[in-house]
């Protein structure tokens, strides 16, 4: 009884504090810098490609280098289409091809798993990025393609709707019984088959799921580059950062994710005008130092320091 | 009435027949144990049985029907679940969750996760794991993982259950242990296929018992016959 008790006005009073953060979010505009306006659009652009590559990759151990090929497509179909269709148009159909090339990916990549998966991913990606440089060379005649340009507000609040889907489906998925699915498969696909998961329906299904978000994600952001080409599209930073952020924040909890992506895009942000020529040289140390020390992110930290703070007084206790 | 029915089945990798030729059935509400030696391509049987493999010719029937080269997913949703010789666990999810899942994708249609979790816990009962629910899989003794591989099949709710030496590696205490909760499953009208080494156990508990050999059938009956049996005795003690 007294558990259930507390348990309902817990449940109220983390609805409401979502709710005052989201008050404050769509609030943001009026009153902050428009510099940090793009600030905080590049951190929901990351927190969505982070959550989204882990809602797949997290619990199947299957590590996908695609994110970029999938980001990429949303860039190349607003930079196309922008200019021709409505921006919720455009938006939904970047999600949309890039969720069909994704069953197309996870078709043909159905039967590799761990290392070799990881690089087919990271292979297929770098594929579309030099198919497109030879396409747009000798069919169109161009290197590169100027994309519409979109009001940044417009952009800051189509990129916290989508960062906010995101998390809600990344959400409902880890709850849904395909979570526990894609975690079975993580731990042994053959015993997940055996006792009647469609193993391979599954894995490709919430694969392009997943990559629906990074499409969208892509053409919403296009619009903030005015120009782009493929090497900027297919960058292959945007395959890395995402499994980097997660890894950081702590893969396995959603809350990781979100904190390793806010933190690593802050960094980054604060590094590059800081110390702009130091600025790789202080991310790679800040990265090498919590792999080494951090093994489940800075998640894993909070329990860390609470021992330590127990330890310490349980030695005070010893002293008196 | 037969559950289970083979016929001619075959299976070679490459020029080697690990099952060269194999007529069997199951009744239903029967336990039948599979001996023999090393290498007599029992594993390989189930793995047939299970969808794990395609026999090579041959036809496997299940209630009637055949299911001969079904994917392991839809052999389970017909009925038949299994167990793995070398325990596959979900190891770092936890002894309730192990069943969950399985009782959320088995059999069972449109069930909800509520419902999923009182049968996963009745099971946990029945193995006598009710206490360990909230450990990690890959926590628990031998003994306990196999008890839990063996909810984790019930939990698709099979009117066949393959068990592939779940009594290997146990203290005599638990075998008996084992023993009595085989018994168990097939009071609930659940047919038993099992692949076991003890000997003692399978004699006790078995009402006929197939005897492979190099792929082949070479004895079949109920336990005293098959234990007086020469080939059988030649196979086991190299005469």
């Amino acid at each position: 009884m007294d558990s259930e008790g507390r348990a309902i006005p817990k449940k109220f009073l983390s609805l409401v504090l979502l709710f005052l953060i989201l008050i404050l979010f769509a609030a943001a505009p009026r009153y902050v810098l428009p510099y940090h306006i793009i600030s905080l659009t590049s951190i929901f652009m990351y927190i969505t490609l982070t959550v989204s590559w882990a809602v797949f990759s997290g619990p199947t151990q299957y590590m996908s280098l695609a994110s970029a090929a999938f980001f990429g497509i949303g860039i190349y179909i607003s930079a196309i289409l922008g200019k021709v269709l409505f921006l919720p148009v455009v938006i939904g159909l970047g999600g949309f091809i890039s969720f069909l090339l994704a069953l197309l990916v996870g078709l043909s990549s159905l039967r590799l798993k761990g290392m070799y998966f990881t690089i087919f991913t990271f292979g297929l990606s770098e594929l579309i990025r030099h198919f497109v440089r030879w396409w747009e060379v000798n069919q169109t005649g161009t290197v590169g393609r100027w994309v519409v340009h979109v009001n940044p507000k417009v952009v800051y609040y189509v990129m916290l709707v989508i960062v906010l889907m995101t998390l809600a489906v990344s959400y409902m998925i880890k709850r849904s019984k395909f979570g526990l699915a894609l975690r079975s498969i993580g731990q042994s696909e053959e015993a997940a088959d055996h006792i009647g998961i469609n193993v391979n329906a599954v894995k490709i299904v919430i694969f392009a799921i997943s990559t629906f978000f990074m499409g969208a994600a892509g053409a919403i952001m296009a619009t903030r580059w005015t120009y782009i080409d493929p090497s900027i599209a297919f960058n292959p930073l945007f395959s890395f950062m995402p499994v980097l952020m997660a890894i950081f924040g702590g893969i396995g909890n959603i809350y990781g994710q979100i904190l390793g992506a806010a933190v690593l895009t802050f960094l980054a942000d604060v590094l590059l005008t800081k110390f702009p020529y130091y600025y790789m040289l202080l991310y790679g140390i800040i990265m090498v130092i919590v792999v080494l020390f951090l093994p489940n992110g800075i998640i894993g930290l909070k329990e860390k320091i609470l021992k330590l703070w127990t330890a310490d007084r349980m030695r005070l206790y010893a002293n008196t | 009435m037969r559950i289970l029915e083979g016929e001619g089945v075959k299976k070679y990798f490459g020029g080697l027949a690990a099952v060269a030729y194999i007529d069997f059935y199951i009744d239903q509400g029967e336990i039948v144990g599979l001996i023999g030696p090393n290498g007599a391509g029992k594993t390989t049987l189930f793995n047939l049985i299970s969808g794990s493999l395609v026999p090579t010719s041959g036809t496997i029937r299940f209630r009637g029907a055949n299911v001969t080269g079904l994917k392991p997913h839809q052999i389970c949703k017909r009925g038949i679940a299994r167990t793995f010789q070398l325990v596959k666990l979900f190891g770092d999810m936890t002894v309730l969750e192990n069943t969950l899942s399985a009782s959320l994708f088995g059999m069972s249609r449109g069930i909800n996760q509520s419902q999923a979790k009182k049968e996963s816990l009745e099971l946990l009962e029945f193995v006598s794991l009710s206490t360990m629910e909230k450990v990690l899989a890959k926590g628990l003794t031998i003994a306990n993982q196999k008890r839990l591989e063996v909810a984790r099949a019930l939990a698709t709710k099979p009117e066949l259950l393959l068990l592939d030496e779940v009594m290997a590696g146990l203290t005599p205490t638990e075998v008996s242990k084992a023993t009595e909760l085989i018994r168990k499953i097939r009071d609930k009208g659940i047919t038993i296929f099992m692949i076991e080494h003890v000997m003692k156990a399978i004699m006790d508990i078995s009402d006929r018992i197939i005897v492979l050999h190099n792929g082949e059938k070479i004895a079949e009956g109920v336990p005293e016959e098959v234990a007086v049996n020469r080939k059988v005795i030649e196979v086991y003690l190299g005469t």
